[in-house]
């Protein structure tokens, strides 16, 4: 099932006219190329005007759109000779979050990213991308792994959130997020993150304390999801769309605040309207930052990487009036 | 311990009593009583005041004050406090209701964020300390937490003393959106930072300690003490109900049942609460202070 979002119902009603017009024009029956050629030229106006001003709530639709790409088409298209590993060696493997080996233009590396299903069933197989407190251990453990062999290590993030339930509370979600946080915060390998979809809240943060921590530009990144926002402030989840652009949760805020140290463009409309031109640059900016932080030592990155989270946050010496 | 909030009212005349009552979510039929919140069982204000906002029935710790706490838990006029004078911005321009709640929950506390610090001697020991007060913005951690936490873990590095921090608050400052989401970080690379120092780094979880806060600094103490039945957890109740669509277990996401699954080493009762949290610190004192420069 392919999501529409409401702004793109005209575009698509006026691609699936052209569509239809080019068929016709193929019989060779009538010459409607001048009319296809003004309807083309009006679709690429329409285009621009709804996709240059997108709203946050825009955005976090594109963000979850299910043509997305997920963590394993960046693994299937950057690298070669991935071998998934499985399991925290504790309690089980969760397929929420999918880690492995593999290799980036031709060096040994550990990638880790948050597994949203492609539809319904694999959804529920992957528990919509929500990870157990498992997920984290597995991504801990084999963090670790790199850390140990001089890894690089990629992380995608894509996830509504860490799996609110009784068993996940049950072995400590809150510590196992907590640990790996800590961990990532200690690690010699360089880090570099890229969210790509969905970075909901602690479940995301779990596994994205990054050297660098990369955006695509239509991915969201929240404390809170907007639903969550608009419950608690508002009590009525249907506000999300007034939370969205409230919590500052678009990339563009999150770069100007400094929490994120790239934005890679998309595609007009969103990543999954051009998916290898999507690779391409998400190739080209891993490749870029993996180079820069090769050039340091373990000791320089886990201190540059200290230094860079502890400038965030806003502190002001006297107090705001409203 | 008779009388020792007693002495706190006289210390602190700015704070207005009835509105920190609320903090510690008991509800006064009148100025001389006091209702469990739990229970409902009623007291004589004296009697809840000197059985240190225990219900003398049910055994219900209510909410503490930051500078209650610090009562309870500093030898009398050892606390020296560190940074003040550090204020919440308004980042994202959250709506302007932020910075009246804001304003009012300074003159509501006396504090200038949700967390009071400093250095104190507890029971003769230095200790670096940090309080969060419930009763500002629900102890929620934005950047201003954050900072601070961070920096009495630093402080205590550098000065080689024990760092305790008491936490007590819903999560994450929303309104701070995704720059208090990066505390978690910052705290947690702090506590780091103590561990390869090998200075120890004690946590006392106390009613509620969820979310961003539990998630952090508050799941990575070298030892982690928690009051009785505080809530503590990552996901609230009310989420989890929603998601599996089913009423939760009595007991549930309290310092009982996660002693019980292994992440807390200790529940104590306040009453006991400094003497064994002196008892614990002075195990590690010795080797710290071999060490300090």
């Amino acid at each position: 099932m392919s999501m529409i979002l409401e702004v793109e119902k005209p575009l698509l009603e006026l691609e699936k006219k052209i569509k239809e017009l080019k068929e016709v024009n193929m019989t060779g029956r009538v010459d409607l190329s001048s009319e296809i050629r003004l309807l083309e030229r009006k679709a690429e106006q329409l285009k621009r005007s709804i996709y240059e001003d997108l709203s946050a709530w825009d955005r976090v639709q594109i963000a979850r759109h299910s043509l997305r790409p997920s963590t394993t088409d960046y693994i299937q298209a950057l690298f070669t000779d991935f071998m998934e590993l499985h399991g925290d060696r504790l309690f089980a493997d969760d397929p929420a979050i999918v880690a492995g080996l593999a290799r980036f233009e031709g060096r040994a590396c550990l990638v880790v990213g948050h597994q949203k299903g492609k539809d319904t069933k694999d959804n529920l197989a992957r528990n919509f991308g929500m990870p157990n407190p498992e997920g984290f251990r597995k991504a801990g453990r084999l963090m670790s792994l790199g850390h140990r062999f001089k890894m690089p290590i990629f992380t995608f993030v894509d996830t509504p959130g860490a799996y609110p339930g009784i068993e996940a509370e049950e072995r400590g979600q809150y510590e196992a997020i907590a640990t790996n946080i800590a961990l990532m915060t200690e690690l010699g390998s360089p880090i570099v993150t890229l969210v790509i979809g969905e970075g909901g809240s602690g479940g995301a943060l779990g596994i994205a304390v990054g050297d660098r921590v990369l955006m695509l530009e239509n991915s969201v990144y929240s404390v809170i999801s907007p639903e969550g926002c608009a419950t608690i402030l508002w009590r009525d989840a249907s506000k999300a769309e007034q939370a969205a652009a409230s919590l500052g949760l678009t990339s563009e805020i999150l770069l100007r605040l400094g929490l994120v140290d790239e934005v890679l463009p998309e595609p007009l409309g969103g990543a999954h309207r051009d998916i290898p031109l999507v690779f391409e640059t998400v190739a080209r900016a891993l490749r870029k930052h993996l180079g820069e932080l090769l050039l340091l030592s373990p000791e320089e990155r886990v201190k540059q990487r200290y230094d860079k989270y502890r400038r965030m946050g806003v502190v002001l010496d006297s107090p705001l009036r409203a | 311990m008779a009388g020792l909030f007693d002495k706190f009212r006289v210390n602190r005349p700015k704070v207005d009593q009835s509105r920190s009552d609320e903090t510690a979510r008991a509800t006064l039929p009148s100025d001389l009583w006091i209702k469990c919140s739990d229970c409902g069982n009623a007291m004589y204000r004296k009697v809840f005041q000197d059985n240190l906002k225990v219900c003398d029935k049910c055994g219900f710790h209510h909410k503490l004050s930051s500078h209650e706490r610090l009562e309870l838990l500093a030898d009398p006029g050892s606390f020296d406090e560190w940074d003040r004078g550090l204020y919440s911005g308004n980042p994202l321009s959250f709506a302007p209701e932020y910075l009246d709640k804001l304003d009012s929950d300074r003159k509501k506390t006396g504090l200038e964020d949700a967390v009071l610090s400093g250095k104190i001697e507890l029971n003769g020991l230095p200790v670096g300390l940090a309080i969060m007060d419930f009763g500002f913005r629900g102890g929620s951690m934005g950047s201003v937490v954050g900072e601070k936490i961070t920096r009495v873990l630093e402080r205590a590095g550098d000065l080689r003393i024990p760092a305790l921090v008491v936490t007590s608050s819903g999560g994450a400052r929303m309104q701070e959106g995704m720059l208090s989401l990066m505390q978690m970080v910052r705290t947690s690379a702090a506590v780091r930072r103590l561990n390869e120092l090998a200075v120890p780094y004690f946590c006392l979880l106390t009613d509620p300690t969820t979310a961003g806060v539990a998630a952090s600094f508050a799941a990575l103490g070298d030892v982690i003490v928690a009051e009785p039945r505080a809530i503590i957890g990552f996901a609230g109740a009310r989420v989890i109900e929603q998601t599996i669509r089913q009423k939760l277990p009595p007991g549930f996401q309290t310092s009982e049942f996660f002693q019980k699954h292994g992440f807390i080493d200790m529940v104590v009762p306040r009453a006991d609460l400094k003497a064994t949290l002196g008892r614990l610190i002075g195990m590690f004192s010795v080797p710290v202070l071999e060490t300090a420069p």
